[in-house]
Order: C-alpha cells, then sequence, then structure tokens
C-alpha cells in the first residue's frame, strides 16, 4: 500500500500505462516544464522517463491540441490531451464534439478514435467565474463520448487507466479541489476500475444519495450527520457519468424509496436531472417520496468567499433534503 | 539643467511605482492568506503599461489579460477599490465578484482583465467595429502576453483588423515566459512582428524596460491608429521577474536570470537615472516613492476593512430574463 496524492496517484497511472502501450502519449501546455509546479505535478518527472516525443508541451493552442488529439488517435496511437480545466477546454469543444465524437459514425466504423482529454472541473477557493465550472453534463449529451469523474486517488488511478485502454473517447474529469486528496493505493494490483460502474461507499435502508466527483465526499459527511438523525443513507459514487450505472441506482432505490441526487455544478440543465428523470420513469410506483436534487443556483461563481459561498452545496444542506424527504413519505 | 521633458517623465515614473509598489504588495499579501483567490504580478514589467497608456486618452477602450493590473492602475483604475476587489471586499472594482483576474474599471476604458488568454484580442477587433459604427473617437488596446500569440484566435484578429483596417493596436507584452514554459520553445518563425508583417499590419519592436522609448514609439503608433490607418502592432521586450502566479516555486529557471535583469534591465531604475542625470534630485524621486507607498499603506488597510459583499449580490447582474432568485 501507497499513500498518495489524487494528483500523484494519476500521474502514476499515466505513466503505467506509459510503459506498458508504447502508443500512448501526452500533450499539453506545460506538461514537460512544470517541475514540481504546485497544481501542475501531474506530470512531474514524465519528460524524463519518456522524453520529448511522448511527453509534448504544446504552444498555447488549444484547438489544435484538441484537434492534434483526434489525428493522432485515428493514425493509430492513443493520446492523452490535457486541457488543465473545462474553463479552457471550452476553446476545443469543436473539436471534441464534432470530430472526436464523430468520426467513428459518421464513417461508417472505418475508424476509431481512442483518446482521453483531461479537463478538471470543480470550485476550488477564489478562482471566480473562469476557473471553476463543470460542464460534465454538456459531455453526456454528446453521443459518441464516455464521460468520467473520479472522486478519490485510486478511482483516479484505475479510471485513468481504463480510460486510456479504451476504444471511444473518454472526457476525463479530475476536481480541482481533489488533487490534494490523499488514500491509498495498492501499486501490486493492477487497480483498474471499470468504466460505468458505480460504487456505493455506505450501505442504508432509509435514503439513496447518488453524487460524483467532490460531491461524494460531502454526501458522505452528510450521511454521517443523518445517521445521528436515525436516518441510514446510502451513498453512491457513479464515477461514471456517461455510462451511468443505472443498475446499481435502481437497485439501491428500489430498497431504500427515496432518491436524492446531489451535483456541484449549477442544477438548471444539469446531469442529476437524468439520474432523477430516469428513476422517476421507472420506479414512480415503488417510491416512498417524490425524487429531490440538489445544485447549485444559476449563477456564475463570484469571487468573495460570501459570493463563492452561494454556488456551494454544503453538507448541512444535503441533510437538510434528507431529512425533508424522509418526513415527506407516504408510509 | 532642466529638461523640457522632465515633467512628463516624471509622470512615467510615479506610474511605474505604483504599479510596483502595487505588485509587491499582492505578493506580501499573498503570503499572509489575505488574497482569497491567485494573482498574477507584472513586477518588471511597469514599463509597458507605463509607456502604451501614457498615450492614451480616458476614453480610449484598453482590453487586457490575465496579468492585469498594471494596465488597470495605468489606465487610471482606483487602487483603493482594486485593492477591495483583491481581497474580495464590498466596494471592489467589481464588488467583489472578479477579483485579481476580472479586475475591471469602465468608467476610466479600462474593460476587463481576463482569465482566458487571447480572448483579449478578438473583443478588441469588435469593440472597434463599434466605434467605427458609432463613429466615435476613440482606438482600441489590447494587451497580449507572449505564450498567447500562439493561439489562433490571435491570428483571426490580426487578419480581421486588417481587413477591415480596424483601430486597434495590438501590444504584445513579451516578458519570456508562459506559465512555466519559455516561450521560444513553442514558438516557430521570426517572431511576433513577422508575423504581424505577413498579415500586412504594420509591426515594431521597442525596448519595453525603457519606459521612455516605449511611451516615444507608442506615441507615434497611436497616432497612426488614431488617424483611421489601420490596426499597428507593438512588440515591447521585458521580463517577469515574479513567478507566474504570486506563489510559484520557479523550478523552471535560474534565478541568476533575475539577478541579471534587476541589476542590467529593471525599468524603473533605468528611469530614475534619466532624471537624476537631467536635473531631478534624487530627493525628489525619493519623494514620489513614498507618497505611493503611503497610498498603498492606506488602501491596503483601508480594503482590509471593508465588509464583505452581501451574499445577495451573488444574484445580480446575472441576466434580466430568467434573472436568479435569491432564497435565503
Ligand atoms: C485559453 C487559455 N489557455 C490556457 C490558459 C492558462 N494560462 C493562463 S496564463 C498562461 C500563460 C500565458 O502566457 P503569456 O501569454 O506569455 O502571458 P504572461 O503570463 O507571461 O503574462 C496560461 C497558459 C488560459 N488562461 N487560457
Ligand atoms: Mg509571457
Amino acid at each position: 500500500m501507497a499513500r498518495m496524492t489524487y494528483a500523484d496517484a494519476v500521474r502514476h497511472a499515466l505513466a503505467e500505462e506509459m510503459r506498458r502501450d508504447k502508443r500512448v502519449w501526452a500533450l499539453g501546455e506545460d506538461l514537460s516544464t512544470a517541475h514540481g509546479n504546485s497544481s501542475a505535478n501531474q506530470y512531474t518527472g514524465l519528460i524524463d522517463e519518456f522524453g520529448s516525443k511522448r511527453i509534448v508541451n504544446t504552444p498555447i493552442s488549444e484547438s489544435t491540441i484538441m484537434g492534434a488529439a483526434v489525428g493522432a488517435a485515428v493514425a493509430g496511437t492513443r493520446p492523452v490531451a490535457d486541457l488543465r480545466m473545462i474553463d479552457f477546454g471550452l476553446c476545443a469543444i469543436d473539436e471534441l464534439v464534432n470530430q472526436a465524437a464523430k468520426i467513428r459514425y459518421m464513417f461508417g466504423g472505418q475508424a476509431r478514435v481512442p483518446l482521453v482529454v483531461r479537463e478538471a472541473i470543480g470550485l476550488k477557493a477564489g478562482m471566480a467565474a473562469q476557473h471553476t465550472q463543470s460542464y460534465e453534463a454538456w459531455f453526456a449529451h454528446v453521443p459518441g463520448l464516455v464521460v468520467v469523474t473520479p472522486a478519490t486517488p485510486a478511482d483516479g488511478r484505475g479510471l485513468l487507466k481504463a480510460s486510456i485502454r479504451c476504444d471511444d473517447p473518454v472526457v476525463f474529469m479530475e476536481h480541482k479541489d481533489l488533487w490534494g486528496l490523499e488514500g491509498d493505493i495498492d501499486l501490486d494490483d493492477e487497480g483498474l476500475v471499470p468504466i460505468g460502474k458505480a460504487k456505493t461507499l455506505r450501505a442504508g435502508i432509509d435514503l439513496t444519495i447518488v453524487a460524483w466527483s467532490r460531491m461524494t465526499h460531502v454526501s458522505m459527511l452528510a450521511a454521517d450527520e443523518l445517521a445521528k438523525q436515525n436516518v441510514s443513507t446510502e451513498v453512491i459514487d457513479l464515477r461514471t457519468i456517461y455510462p451511468w450505472d443505472q443498475q446499481a441506482v435502481l437497485a439501491s432505490v428500489e430498497k431504500t424509496g427515496r432518491l436524492l441526487v446531489v451535483q456541484e455544478s449549477v442544477l438548471a440543465g444539469g446531469f442529476a436531472n437524468e439520474i432523477a428523470a430516469e428513476i422517476a420513469q421507472q420506479l414512480h410506483w415503488k417510491l416512498h417520496a417524490p425524487v429531490a436534487r440538489l445544485g447549485a443556483p444559476r449563477i456564475p461563481v463570484g469571487y468573495a468567499p460570501a459570493l463563492e459561498a452561494e454556488h456551494r452545496v454544503e453538507a448541512a444542506k444535503i441533510v437538510q433534503e434528507g431529512l425533508r424527504l424522509v418526513k415527506a413519505s407516504k408510509t | 539643467m532642466p529638461n523640457p521633458d522632465t515633467e512628463r517623465i516624471l509622470a512615467l515614473y510615479r506610474t511605474m511605482h505604483l504599479i510596483r509598489t502595487f505588485e509587491e504588495r499582492v505578493g506580501v499579501e499573498m503570503q499572509k492568506g489575505n488574497i482569497y483567490g491567485s494573482a498574477h504580478q507584472s513586477t518588471g514589467q511597469e514599463a509597458v503599461a507605463t509607456g502604451v497608456v501614457s498615450q492614451l486618452r480616458k476614453t480610449d477602450y484598453l482590453f487586457s489579460n490575465h496579468r492585469g493590473h498594471g494596465h488597470a492602475l495605468a489606465k487610471g483604475a482606483n487602487p483603493f477599490a482594486m485593492w477591495k476587489e483583491l481581497f474580495g471586499r464590498a466596494g471592489g472594482t467589481c464588488g467583489g465578484k472578479g477579483g485579481s483576474m476580472h479586475i475591471a474599471d469602465f468608467s476610466v476604458g479600462m474593460l476587463g482583465a481576463n482569465g482566458i488568454v487571447a480572448d483579449g484580442a478578438t473583443m478588441a477587433v469588435g469593440a472597434a467595429q463599434a466605434i467605427r459604427l458609432l463613429g466615435e473617437d476613440r482606438i482600441v488596446v489590447a494587451f497580449i502576453g507572449d505564450g498567447t500569440i500562439n493561439r489562433g484566435p490571435f491570428s483571426e484578429a490580426l487578419n480581421w483588423a486588417k481587413v477591415y483596417e480596424l483601430p486597434v493596436l495590438f501590444v504584445i507584452e513579451d516578458n519570456v515566459y508562459a506559465s512555466t514554459t519559455l516561450t521560444k520553445t513553442v514558438m516557430a518563425g521570426q517572431g511576433v512582428v513577422a508575423r504581424a508583417t505577413a498579415f500586412g499590419v504594420p509591426a515594431i519592436n521597442v525596448d519595453g524596460n525603457d519606459v521612455i522609448a516605449v511611451s516615444d514609439v507608442a506615441a507615434t503608433v497611436v497616432a497612426d491608429v488614431r488617424a483611421s490607418k489601420g490596426p499597428r502592432l507593438l512588440h515591447a521586450t521585458t521580463y517577469r521577474v515574479r513567478g507566474h502566479l504570486a506563489l510559484d516555486k520557479m523550478f523552471y529557471r535560474d534565478k541568476k536570470e533575475i539577478d541579471d535583469f534587476m541589476v542590467h534591465h529593471e525599468p524603473i531604475g533605468k528611469c530614475r537615472r534619466w532624471l537624476t542625470d537631467h536635473g531631478t534630485s534624487a530627493s525628489a524621486c525619493d519623494t514620489i516613492a513614498n507618497e505611493i507607498s503611503a497610498t498603498i499603506e492606506r488602501a491596503v488597510a483601508e480594503a482590509l476593512a471593508a465588509p464583505q459583499p452581501d451574499a445577495r449580490l451573488a444574484y445580480t447582474d446575472v441576466q434580466d430574463r430568467g434573472a436568479p432568485v435569491w432564497h435565503g
């Protein structure tokens, strides 16, 4: 067992995959120069081991980073493109949505696009409106794309490895505020985490909370508090946004009869809606209470702490909503 | 012997000092944990903002980038309000909504720092179209980093500005680095002047550590742009003394580089030598520095004492139709 941060675990996974498969390479801004730089240690040392053909420091050219990854994937390699955060990834949506996601289908299956694009999401203190966005739901909307959102170091490692081995284009969304989170990693184990498989973090019988990325941690805190108030909560970390693990959520809600979906991003148009609608549609007659959702109000992220706080879904809010669901129940 | 230029150079000296003192204090307040988010300092680059903006009018438009404190101060933004913005307090330039990376003061034509590089270049083109449409007497200046010229939208903006002969001055503030990357390692060709020239945009190099040179060259190019001769590009070479962000361990460069710059190229010392060589006393220069230190001291103290913005403000200025509602 090794103790590792989320950023270290993901870097470790990239190195493992690069050792395993010579076709795997990475491209992005500052990849070979950011030795030890605080926010960028996801690549520390990789240039030394793999050289500049496989760790490619790019100009500030987001469209071409993404476009080049698509071209390189079509041409027989397995690129990992790093756009740093989705806010910069917005400069390269076209290449991802119009090209990466469509090429296999449009061309009648003649080509595959086995690329991974890293675009971190999430609130980080004081990063304001253009460095905090979470658009996992946008990509879930695009046929052809896989979307993963790991919440722990082990899942970061296991899901990156699975994403690199996946023949579909995968949008790999780390959470900026989790990069420093520590966890145990069994380096003797391959540690692969299957795409599309949720993880039950805590078993319960009264209420199911479904969350992903940073909100799984906040939901676990809320579940502790709910337990003190005699509500037994099951917490499911979705881990993959698309394809999401319907079976796991259905099985849990069939047992508890109550579902609360918690997301960090703006609720309107968010992925929580998809889960809520699907479960409501399939389990309507078995539910003890209407399906509930929590997410951010439809406002940009403000800079000052008092403004930023309005965007955060805190554990207290989840507890309140969980209690409301239990009290509002028909049985 | 008094030089007729002394008043003008003293004003440049004062502005550079204001920027330097502001930026160095940013580092101090960052270390203390008083700045909530991150901040990019422009220490060492003061001559570029100061020299260029010295040729602008308050009514001219300025689009900045992520390293925008100097641009804002030179354009006349209020340092008291800027400190409140950095600390995320009520009364900040943006009411605490933006922070360092989104400092803006539309009342002085400072149309915003920016978290996304190169977007200022394309917006400058649009602002110039608007000026033409409205028949106004203004020009637009966009400050762009050396690393940013490799983004496609920058080339698109150059081409477009030339096609329509728009009143835009592109200023490339070349501080050698882009984050942790030496820009020259990821840039093909003969540099940004050659690129602009290829688009037919007249472009010129200037020593961005010599505020008098920047101001003089800016006088010419700004006059050309104002006279509707079309876009111009100014490539000012300088150096980033501090980290990319205020908290940056800087493993990617040799400290000797910084020392060398401070000894041989640092712009404020250079300007001060000009002043003292041309009849200004050392104590007159010191007085300016002291006045500015006192101003920044007061601005920081006042900002630290200011309250947080009301949480309800988070829900204002989002949109008119479908405006969000505060539930408390
Ligand atoms: C579109 C986009 N890509 C990447 C970034 C991240 N980023 C912020 S500043 C910067 C480097 C910019 O370098 P340069 O243009 O030379 O300006 P400097 O920081 O040196 O002032 C990068 C890559 C960004 N803000 N926007
Ligand atoms: Mg630069």
